[in-house]
């Protein structure tokens, strides 16, 4: 910490290794929306209510506006943006947009943050394992029926090809 | 006018396919953007103060020390507002900011714009405001007392309607059946993901562009003209990526846009305003709380002879879109059945709480519980099932509604009721589960309803739309129209009838965002109009565009403009097939001879009329039709239910993209399932308890059913290929559908919305049933 309370933290963000100084209140969805300009985790509630901020911390689904920036230290953080090349989201990808399971879209990168955390660790998941894993994530156009499709669909297409 | 085209094809090849939405792949991969993701060198962020108290005298508001904190630019009241201090909706009674009183929680006092949020969150707290307290009016029966306080014009009520047709007195007589039944309905929060948001960047020449998170560029346009005094030609509006509406952006965004275009104008700077979860629920407008008393009589043999309706919303403190909601809930007051005697009396009544305003349905959602309660209490008196009542009452083709309207075509409902049944396996599924028994109890339960497309007799002089459609030297095409793409699809479906219309492929089509600086007004995003009538206006364009250039190709092919097939970006001639050209190369040939490639369309609503002193006339120039069936498990001891299937069959005409139709049901239920069952704002003494995504809850991946949407495609002859409206319709029948489940399934009925688990709980208790 310097003298005006800032902190130094280290962690990767999509692969690249970041150090930066935070203030000891933002919150990781401030972090990375205001100051590094990565727009895909959205604020739609600001308590961990809606999901619409869901990125992956060291592997698993947070809501980044109930992290505080200084608890990233040392670890990991993905988000849509570094997920492009990978290949449980290129499957998502595709489904999602075969199926229409995007209306307004707003939720969608939460969404697919989560979808990818469940498919790593289910490569077989059941519908009731998808509804679950998506319980955080909050849509209010699509009703959920083609979003839970999509992942359904995906896990199968990842089955297939591995 | 120019001569139509006579097409020679009947064949559809985009229009009617579920083709992939436009702008899923960008959402998708996380690069849409929207308001919050733009930024403006030197933007400044603008927040609101905003009323503690449902009503309050203002006696003075200290700025002083708000203005001294480092980083404030600006700190703003009523006084400092360059032009009118005046949000136009329907009428004039909503200041931007309040000046001398305070007439809800959370109405905006007075702006701050500072260099980040947290700066102008400070500020906020350094405004003082001193109130003297007064009593608020917060419920609509307190409001029509001779002793309450006048909190609105002489007697509390925003506005009132009536319709009368017939002798409801005689039909009462003729009846061997009457019911009556008060039904309560509470407020629906929108919970659009994306809370509200607007950017206000003054430009050249003292001109301003708003940026923003809205349903209705048009209504934005002329609110920020008013506040700054700007003239509307120099006011731009750019709808960007919106992240859901459903009626809760079609008026507020007007008074977001004021407050941040007045921050805009008095700094000079672009001012950047995103609501708060918290701010969003306490201040923005919601579903209209309703309280309907319902009188119905009937013959045994089911026939209708007698509806009265005593329809009472709770409007909150400034009118909004009181007016045109109440309206229309009093024109859809009966439903869609055939009665000779009908008296609806309704009221919209102000109270100290904030503005309801518009909500997919738009004052139906509230009846349509009322009339379809009325509808399985009556069957089940007269020994009769669900469905064979509606059947018996439903309007067909040639049948007058309440208002006296004559339907004359594309009346689908029919349908909608038999396949609705068919595919639920209704007669079997009513059987065997009005014979279960123990804890889990099963039921299932119809609504039916019908919808008036687009604007109607009061919003007249509103419902037009236009286009323009340009078409480049490479064969691709851009379509502007000025509706928006609220998540519902509508650019794609656009897209589609533009595609169709034109012959080009699919792909080559591009619609932009909805710009006021480009084309003619064309009314808001509501209504259920996105298709219809923007549809229609891009086909005028398109019709004008192809005639010049089927002047051009026919020379080319040498026949004549009548003999042309323009197809999948191919120009044929119909009796030579195979032997066509290429549309880009017909359009590179009538480039090189200058032949205008750019064209405007234009559609105006057809023929609508209403009498205020009767209610009766053409109130809609078309209507959609749908019905839901639910089937429902309920937990006698809990009161917990569960939706276990929604089958939802529709008749919005032709349907242009199956997969976004289906996606607006799919979605449109859910909203109705939690408006039926678990979405409840808590007010006490005008304040909202909940104004959270905690404790207001809303459906989630856990409790979507299993649906089944089916089409009923009754074409309409003045829609774009036959088509209607879907958006609206999709939420309407639901609720109603699920609360008859329930009563099926538990024996005992729940007269007010939302069913909660309590609610339901102290029904069975009360009931004295499974005990």
């Amino acid at each position: 910490m310097n003298e005006t309370g800032n902190l130094k933290i280290k962690f990767t963000l999509n692969g690249k290794p970041i150090e930066y100084m935070v203030k000891p209140n933002w919150t990781l969805l401030d972090l990375l929306r205001k100051e590094l300009s990565v727009l895909s985790p959205k604020e739609g509630c600001s308590r961990g209510d809606c999901g619409a901020c869901t990125v992956l911390l060291n592997g698993k689904p947070v809501n980044s506006c109930l992290v505080l920036a200084p608890q990233i230290d040392g670890k990991e953080i993905v988000t849509v943006e570094g997920l492009i090349e990978d290949k449980e989201f290129k499957a998502l990808k595709e489904t999602f947009i075969e199926k229409g399971a995007v209306q307004c879209g707003f939720c969608t990168p939460g969404i697919i943050v989560s979808a990818v955390a469940l498919l790593r660790e289910k490569g077989n998941p059941t519908v009731q394992d998808i509804e679950e894993a998506l319980e955080g994530n909050l849509c209010r156009c699509t009703g959920y029926i083609r979003i839970i499709e999509a992942v359904k669909q995906a896990a199968e297409k990842l089955q297939k090809t591995s | 006018m120019e001569k139509e085209i006579v097409t020679l094809k009947e064949k559809l090849n985009v229009v009617g396919k579920p083709k992939r939405r436009v702008d899923a792949k960008e959402k998708v991969i996380g690069k849409a953007l929207y308001v919050d993701d733009l930024r403006f060198p030197g933007m400044l962020y603008g927040k609101v103060k905003r009323s503690i108290y449902p009503r309050a005298r203002i006696r003075v508001i200290d700025t002083s020390k708000a203005k001294a904190l480092k980083g404030v630019v600006a700190v703003l009241t009523a006084k400092d507002i360059p032009g009118k201090n005046m949000v136009p909706i329907i009428v004039e009674d909503m200041p931007l900011l309040a000046e001398r009183e305070v007439r809800y929680i959370g109405e905006a006092l007075a702006l701050v714009a500072a260099s980040s949020k947290r700066t102008a969150e400070e500020a906020l707290k350094l405004i003082k405001v001193d109130y003297e307290p007064l009593t608020p009016v917060t419920s609509p029966i307190d409001a029509l007392k001779n002793t309450s306080p006048k909190i609105y014009g002489e007697n509390n009520i925003v506005i009132s309607y009536k319709l009368r047709k017939g002798d409801v007195e005689s039909g009462f007589r003729e009846a061997d059946v009457i019911i009556e039944r008060e039904y309560r309905t509470g407020y629906q929060e929108h919970v659009y993901l994306e809370p509200q948001g607007i950017i206000a960047v003054p430009g050249p020449n003292g001109s301003m562009v708003i940026y923003g998170s809205l349903q209705c560029p048009h209504y934005v346009q002329k609110a920020v003209s008013y506040v700054t005094g700007i003239g509307m030609n120099k006011v731009r509006v750019v709808q960007v990526e919106t992240g859901g509406g459903f009626g809760g952006k079609e008026d507020v965004p007007s008074w977001v846009a004021g407050y941040t275009a007045v921050l805009a104008y008095r700094t000079n700077k672009p001012v950047k305003l995103i609501y708060d979860r918290e701010e969003d629920i306490l201040s923005t407008s919601k579903r209209h709380p309703a309280i309907i008393k319902y009188r119905t009589g009937a013959k045994k043999t089911g026939e209708l002879t007698a509806v009265e309706v005593k329809y009472i919303l709770d409007a909150g403190a400034y009118a909004t879109l009181s007016i045109p909601v109440l309206w229309r809930g009093t024109v859809h007051a009966v439903g869609p059945y055939k009665c000779p005697n009908i008296k609806v009396d309704s009221l919209a009544v102000a109270t100290n709480k904030v503005p309801c305003g518009a909500f997919r349905g738009f004052g139906t959602p509230q009846v349509i519980f009322a009339h379809e309660s009325q509808m399985d209490l009556l069957a089940e008196e007269i020994g009769m099932d669900p469905i064979d009542l509606r059947l018996k009452n439903a309007l067909e083709e040639g049948d007058q509604t309440a208002t006296g309207q004559v339907l004359r075509e594309s009346v689908g409902l029919k349908e909608t009721i038999r396949r609705a049944a068919e595919l639920s396996n209704w007669h079997r599924k009513r059987r065997e589960y009005s014979l279960l028994k123990g804890v889990k109890r099963r039921g299932i339960g119809i609504s039916t309803v019908f919808y008036g497309v687009s604007l109607g007799a009061a919003g007249k002089h509103l419902d037009k739309a236009a286009s323009l459609v340009h078409v480049f030297p490479d064969g691709s095409v851009v379509v502007f129209q000025s509706l928006t793409e609220i998540g519902q699809g509508q650019r794609t479906v656009i897209a589609q009838i533009a595609s169709e219309s034109l012959g080009v492929k699919f792909e080559d089509v591009y619609v932009q965002q909805a710009d006021t600086s480009i084309v003619p007004d064309s009314g808001p995003t509501v209504a259920s109009r996105g298709t219809l009538m923007p549809g229609m206006a891009v086909i005028d364009a398109c019709k004008r565009i192809k005639k010049r250039l089927a002047a051009v190709a026919a020379e080319m092919l040498n026949t004549t403009p009548e003999n042309l097939v323009f197809e999948n970006g191919e120009v044929y001639n119909v009796y030579k097939p195979g032997k066509g050209m290429l549309f880009k190369e017909v359009v590179k040939e009538a480039y090189n001879r200058r032949v205008n490639l750019g064209a405007e369309g234009w559609f105006e609503a057809p023929f609508t009329s209403f009498n205020p002193e009767t209610g009766q006339g053409e109130p809609y120039f078309v209507y959609s039709y749908a019905t839901h069936i639910a089937e429902v498990e309920v937990d006698v001891e809990t009161g917990k239910v569960d939706v276990l299937k929604v089958t939802a069959v529709h008749d919005s005409g032709k349907i242009i993209n199956p997969a976004t139709a289906s996606g607006q049901v799919e979605g449109g239920i859910l909203q109705g399932l939690g408006y039926a069952l678990m979405e409840e704002l808590q007010e006490k003494d005008g304040y909202i308890l909940n104004p959270n995504l905690t404790d207001y809850l809303i459906p989630t991946s856990m409790d979507a059913p299993e649906i089944e949407v089916s089409f009923v495609e009754a074409r309409y002859s003045k829609g774009p290929f036959g088509a209607k409206g879907i958006g609206e319709p999709s939420i309407m029948p639901t609720a109603a559908a699920i609360l008859n489940a329930v009563s099926h399934a538990i024996g005992v009925r729940v007269f007010s919305l939302p069913a909660t688990p309590e609610k339901i709980y102290w029904t069975i208790k009360g009931s004295g049933r499974y005990t």
